[in-house]
């Protein structure tokens, strides 16, 4: 039931600007893949190419393997959520659900017993009669899911369906919607710009920025092994220093900055600017100084944010360094004012291109 | 009100108000009302006036049964009253007017709000609205002249080999038909455009999206949503065609005769405005009850109308 989907050297030009830019993924039928990246960087264009609402400028769009150049929406395997989500507004929820199987003249009995069915599914048993504007957020969002479950499409292509819900329904929706995923094997392909969302529900995720593929992996890795500037600061904080390369051998190298010399991981042919990425989760104060990537620092501000605390401390040359601690209740975190030192491992740092390189 | 009020102050609020109501009084209300009382009372020397001949009835409306022509209708020879008759063509054909502007106003609509560039809107509305810089009367006399026997129309068909020989277009009601169409379809053309505007293109892509023939998309998404911008646009194009005079005196053949050339008639030839009075009255009652109807069968409501 379920199809693959293969970009192939896509790029999409509107006029003289290119909103996609050379994108080759493989998604893997069953998959669940999403597209992350800030606003404006062609997430939405990709839906419309593989959709077929928008026909690539040059590449080719393959689902399940067959090429789709020249077909129309109503004639690809696939259904798309809106972000808006566009349900019809003048028929019931049942008549909603069941449009594409009035289209492919299923006779109305058959229909109403597929809608009650579906709305089972997604949790609104008894909705059917009910017109799309008595329901709430997250029903209409349900009733969305339905209409387009309806048509057994082989893959679902979600345009950040939950970005009006609020924080607790939206939480909520991404586990519904995982479970709906899974339960129906069907390949969806999700958009979001929200980081914790898509590392929370994807099988792997692709990160974009201005229309270019930055990185395509499994949510540990966009986030443990970003392969970029970009991809680390998109998905995720970090402490940047920037410096120069020094000795490199056996995936670490050494960095020289302002603050001192650093040992931090270097993948083998990374060229070009580099800087320095520690996410501050992996920053502790120790009384002494450590035996490497140890500084001298004034904590200056403690900020208590619930489950771990953020700690902002200054270095002896005026940089400002950000740790995480975790919140393990024993209420032993640095005080403003104390001169620790703050440290990280070799092995939790890394030298990556520097995001404004990768944005080029 | 509230809102004037804060915003012009009384004296100015107060002109306004004062300016609508003579508005409406004075130049609507009042010669209604006149023409109204007048149509109940008979035509009358000047001397009788006020006399005792001067009693209010029915009879000027009766007038429309009297004198019968027989008619033709599929078939069927059916004798009616003369102006019975010509009331049930206007009717007729400004139903079938209101369903021709339709029918070329719909695609043009949806064309202008869901697929033209908007960069090039201003220049199309500009076309749609240059030949309202001529008047009236002198669209209609071009009409005249473009229909005409050996006119342009029939040359430029008979050239292109469309036609072996030419049609008499002003015959019948065609040419008004055609006159009428041609007067009154940008009436339908913008409620019909502001309506398809509104809609949400999503649901559009939605419905085609969920595998819809186009014809399918129109018929269960945009016609639905563009319902009361069509009842208006077929309420204004009905009233309008079935009142207007300029175009079938101007355009009419010999065989036509429309209800308002008929009151004319009455008012200027027989210089009998009470008579003229009740057959006004009766073409908008009438006119009204129809169109009442129509929406009725067609599920409309006046509020939808007024949006
Ligand atoms: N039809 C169009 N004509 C011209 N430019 C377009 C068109 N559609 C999109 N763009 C441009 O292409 C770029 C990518 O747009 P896209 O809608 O794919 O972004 P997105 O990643 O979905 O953003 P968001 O998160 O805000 O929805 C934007 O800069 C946008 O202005
Ligand atoms: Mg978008």
């Amino acid at each position: 039931m379920s199809a693959g989907i293969d970009l192939d050297d896509v790029c999409c030009d509107f006029g003289s600007f290119r909103a996609v830019d050379h994108v080759n993924v493989a998604i893997q039928p069953g998959e669940f893949f999403s597209f992350l990246g800030p606003s404006g960087c062609g997430k939405t264009t990709i839906l419309r190419m593989i959709s077929g609402f928008t026909e690539p400028s040059s590449g080719v769009v393959r689902i399940g393997g067959k090429d789709m150049r020249g077909q129309r929406p109503n004639q690809r395997p696939t259904a798309l959520i809106f972000q808006n989500l566009a349900l019809f507004p003048l028929m019931s929820v049942a008549d909603n659900i069941a449009f594409g199987l009035e289209v492919r003249g299923i006779d109305k009995a058959k229909r109403r017993a597929r809608a009650d069915e579906l709305l089972r599914l997604v949790d609104l048993p008894g909705a059917g009669d009910k017109m799309v504007s008595q329901l709430s957020g997250g029903q209409k969002q349900r009733v969305a899911i339905a209409r387009a479950l309806a048509v057994e499409p082989a893959v679902m292509l979600l345009d950040e369906p939950l970005s009006a819900l609020d924080l607790k329904l939206r939480q909520h929706m991404r586990a519904e919607l995982r479970a709906i995923q899974k339960r129906t094997g069907v390949t969806f392909i999700y958009i979001t710009h929200d980081q914790g969302e898509a590392l929370a529900m994807s099988d792997r995720v692709g990160v974009m920025s201005h229309g270019r593929l930055q990185q395509v992996a499994n949510p540990r890795d966009i986030y443990d092994n970003p392969a970029n500037g970009f991809v680390a600061s998109f998905v995720g904080e970090n402490n940047i220093l920037a410096g120069s390369v020094g000795a490199v051998g056996q995936g670490f190298a050494s960095y020289d900055t302002p603050l001192g010399s650093f040992r931090a991981r270097m993948a083998p042919n990374t060229g070009g600017a580099v800087k320095l990425y520690v996410r501050p989760e992996h920053m502790r104060f120790t009384a002494e100084a450590q035996a490497e990537n140890s500084v001298p620092v004034t904590v200056t501000d403690v900020a208590f944010e619930g489950n771990f605390i953020s700690v902002h401390a200054l270095s002896e040359n005026g940089t400002n360094l950000v740790a995480e601690l975790r919140n393990d209740g024993l209420g032993n975190t640095p005080a403003p004012g104390a001169k620790l030192h703050i440290s990280f491992d070799a092995a939790r740092a890394a030298i990556l291109p520097d995001e404004t390189a990768a944005e080029a | 009100m509230q809102d004037l009020l804060r915003r012009y102050g009384t004296g100015l609020t107060g002109a306004f108000v004062l300016l609508t109501a003579f508005w409406l009084l004075v130049l609507i209300v009042l010669p209604n009302f006149y023409l109204l009382e007048n149509s109940f009372r008979p035509y009358l020397p000047r001397v009788d006036m006020g006399g005792p001949l001067d009693t209010y009835s029915f009879d000027n409306y009766a007038k429309i049964l009297t004198g019968s022509s027989p008619t033709e209708v599929f078939g069927l020879t059916v004798t009616l009253p003369v102006h019975v008759k010509s009331f049930l063509l206007t009717v007729g054909y400004s139903a079938f007017v209101t369903v021709l502007s339709f029918a070329l106003a719909y695609p043009l609509a949806y064309y202008l709000a869901k697929i033209v560039q908007p960069k090039s809107l201003p220049t199309l509305f500009l076309l749609l609205f240059v030949p309202l810089w001529v008047s009236e009367v002198l669209r209609s006399f071009a009409w005249f002249i473009i229909l005409s026997l050996k006119g342009p129309l029939n040359f430029s068909l008979l050239g292109l080999g469309i036609i072996e020989a030419p049609i008499r277009w002003i015959a019948g009601y065609r040419s008004i038909i055609i006159g009428l169409v041609y007067t009154y379809v940008l009436f339908m053309l913008f409620p019909i455009y502001n309506a398809i505007q509104s809609l949400d293109t999503n649901q559009i892509e939605a419905a085609e999206d969920l595998g819809s023939p186009w014809w399918r998309t129109h018929w269960r998404v945009i016609l639905p949503h563009a319902k009361p911008g069509i009842a208006s646009g077929a309420v204004m194009v009905f009233m309008l065609s079935a009142g207007s005079l300029l175009v079938p005196v101007l355009l009419g053949s010999t065989e036509s005769n429309w209800f308002t050339q008929v009151i004319q008639q009455w008012m200027f030839e027989a210089a009998d405005w009470n008579t003229g009075s009740a057959y006004a009255f009766i073409l908008l009652v009438l006119c009204t009850v129809f169109v009442s109807l129509v929406m009725r069968v067609f599920r409309v409501k006046l509020s939808d109308i007024a949006k």
